[in-house]
């Protein structure tokens, strides 16, 4: 016997371990609860950080737009009927207003990490006989990418952008039969037209992004777009990601531009991660809830049969307290011991998944993250049911009658 | 005058009051054991011994009268403080031994100074081995209950009682699952530690060899004392 342990410690694991058969049917339980716990848990994380990753590695967390044009009608009396349609107006490649000013009010925000005007529009891009329409966006290298790590994306060539040269998507560059080096003809709107030399060829992971989009210097593409000198958005990154929303909505009321966060433009995302974490929840609370009721009930027959080593206890002095925790603490340990095996089970059950399922092109699907908070939590979680499923049991054991204990 | 470590002062006890099914078991119930004394009660079955004991152990309680334990009051005292008394004053010997299967017989002589200590210590364990010494079983002392034989079983269960080194040893019907050599052998046990120690042992049975062989013998019929 251990000299550091309490008697009801003793007690308690003698019981469970004489019960060997039942202990271990109860822990295989438990293990198997709180094994589904760990996976989901932290198969939801890893999907979440892959997203979140995403959004801080290749997309602005606010980009600001030209506010929406509207059109209104001209006439509007009281009293007449109007038969007029109103159409929106056409959407043609809109600068903001005063972009430069705008920039330097976003630079001047604590929060704010970097901040990029960015010229976006469609073109044509012809060579020899081929021609594919275009997603054209001109950027500011330096400060483009610190928001989106074009560089990381480059798989021929590099990411150095002149006024002649132009970044192509893998697909694109195929369909074109172009590499490194070669030349395209690229037709904006109004006639305009430029031969630029593709200096770089990146993957973005999407086909269908790596089919359209292409990079080329800001000011090629204001001449291609007809719009000299203007941006149609000015993108930005933060120092916290979450802070977006509220943000945005703070430069919108005092800036005459759009101001979209990653939030709003993901909110499908977000509603999704969030119906996730309530059915996650609310599997935990059942798989709690079969725990303790596992353990319950192995109590209360562990009540009955050993009514006589209560009774027994009892006559030797033990107090009705005493008794009451030795059956605490065995849902305690019940609970402790189950999650420990279960974080075990939930954690092969990850590593496994992790290297079974994979993306089409064999990278994983998410990250493996396994934080040590979530195993003390779910341990805690399976520890604090075990004892309160203990409860009802113990308390019948320690308001056994001794008399009555005692002959069984 | 020899110390009293029991008296009880018209003990009544009744089962089931108020119920169709109520019996009085035990009526008006006067007796004394001094100190160092070894009693025998006797009595047919049925007849309110196993009851009696219960009541002087303190796991149950008389439905009137008064039970002194070492001049002490008992009527009034609250649940904490009787299993407290138990504890330190009396040991039980039951018929089926009771030892807890789930320890080794030293553990099991150890369990009473667990109770009341709470943590295990040198001392505890030194303590029980000397007790296991005493009843001659210092060689099996680490078997599991199960593995031991009857006669075996009685003797922790006897070496468990004396491990508080208590006032008074109730043992009901120790030997009536043993065979007559096992039976005299533990008897003789109990004895000796009685002349030895000084402990008061009150012993139900029903070999009247054996209570012929104490200090006193009480008869019980129909829940009276007849002698
Ligand atoms: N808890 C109880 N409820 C009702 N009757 C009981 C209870 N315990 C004992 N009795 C009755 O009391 C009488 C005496 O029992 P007991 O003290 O066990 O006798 P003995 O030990 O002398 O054989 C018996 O008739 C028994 O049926
Ligand atoms: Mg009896």
């Amino acid at each position: 016997m251990n000299r550091l342990l309490p008697f009801e410690w003793i007690a308690a694991v003698r019981f469970l371990r004489e019960g060997f058969m039942q202990t271990l049917f109860i822990i295989t339980g438990i293990a198997i609860g709180v094994g589904v716990i760990v996976f989901m848990s932290a198969l939801l994380t890893g999907l979440q950080a892959n997203f979140v990753k995403r959004v801080l590695t290749s997309q602005p967390q606010i980009q600001l737009v030209p506010p929406d044009q509207v059109a209104r009608p001209q006439r509007q009396q009281t009293g007449v009927m109007e038969d007029a349609v109103i159409q929106r107006p056409s959407q043609r490649v809109i600068s903001i207003d005063q972009w430069p000013k705008i920039r330097d009010r976003m630079l001047a925000i604590p929060e704010v990490t970097a901040v990029s005007p960015t010229m976006a529009g469609s073109a044509l891009a012809i060579r020899g006989a081929a021609s594919r329409a275009i997603s054209v966006s001109g950027i500011d290298p330096a400060t483009y990418y610190k928001i989106v790590r074009v560089p990381d994306y480059i798989i021929a060539g590099d990411a150095r952008l002149t006024n002649d040269d132009i970044i192509v998507g893998t697909e694109l560059a195929k369909d074109l039969g172009a590499a490194i080096g070669d030349k395209l003809n690229v037709q904006g709107v109004k006639n305009a037209s430029v031969t630029l030399k593709i200096t770089g060829v990146i993957d973005l992971g999407n086909k269908s992004a790596n089919e359209r989009q292409t990079y080329v210097a800001l000011r090629t593409a204001q001449s291609l777009m007809g719009v000299a000198g203007g941006v149609t958005t000015i993108d930005m990154t933060l120092d916290d990601i979450y802070n977006a929303e509220i943000l945005a909505t703070q430069i919108q009321r005092s800036n005459y531009v759009e101001a979209d966060s990653w939030i709003a433009t993901n909110a499908q995302f977000f509603t999704a991660v969030h119906a996730q974490q309530t059915s996650n929840d609310m599997i935990r609370l059942f798989v709690a809830l079969s725990v303790a009721f596992g353990i319950a009930a192995v109590l209360v027959v562990s009540v009955i049969q050993r009514s006589k080593d209560i009774g027994i206890l009892r006559a030797m002095g033990s107090s009705r307290g005493q008794v009451l925790r030795i059956f605490l603490l065995q849902g305690g340990v019940l609970g402790f011991a189950g999650a420990l095996c279960g974080c075990a089970l939930g954690t092969a059950g990850l590593y496994w998944w992790h290297a079974a399922v994979r993306q089409a092109d064999g990278t994983e699907l998410f990250p493996l993250i396994l934080t040590a908070s979530l195993f003390v939590y779910t341990t805690l979680l399976a520890t604090v049911t075990g004892l309160l499923a203990a409860m009802a049991p113990a308390l019948r054991a320690a308001r056994l009658d001794p008399v009555v204990a005692i002959r069984g | 005058m020899a110390e009293q470590v029991l008296r009880l002062e018209h003990v009544c006890k009744i089962y089931n009051i108020g119920l169709p099914a109520q019996t009085e078991v035990l009526h008006d119930i006067d007796m004394t054991l001094d100190k160092g004394q070894f009693l025998a009660l006797t009595g047919p079955s049925g007849s309110g011994k196993s009851t009696l004991l219960n009541i002087i152990g303190l796991l149950d309680r008389p439905t009137t009268g008064r039970l002194f334990i070492k001049g002490q009051e008992t009527g009034r005292m609250g649940d904490a403080e009787i299993t407290q008394l138990r504890g330190h004053t009396i040991g039980f010997v039951f018929q089926d031994h009771h030892l807890i299967s789930a320890f080794t017989a030293l553990e099991n002589v150890m369990m009473p100074m667990l109770v009341a200590s709470g943590f295990p210590s040198r001392r505890i364990a030194e303590r029980a081995h000397e007790i296991m010494v005493l009843v001659g079983l210092e060689k099996v002392e680490n078997n599991l209950a199960m593995n031991m034989s009857g006669g075996q079983q009685q003797r922790v269960a006897i070496a468990r009682a004396l491990a508080m080194a208590p006032d008074l040893v109730l043992a009901d019907e120790p030997t009536g699952n043993l065979d007559t050599k096992s039976a005299d052998s533990v008897f003789e046990l109990m004895r000796q530690i009685n002349r030895d120690s000084g402990t008061s042992f009150l012993m139900v049975t029903h070999n009247l060899d054996l209570a012929k062989r104490c200090d006193r013998i009480i008869d019980v019929v129909d829940g009276r004392i007849t002698a």
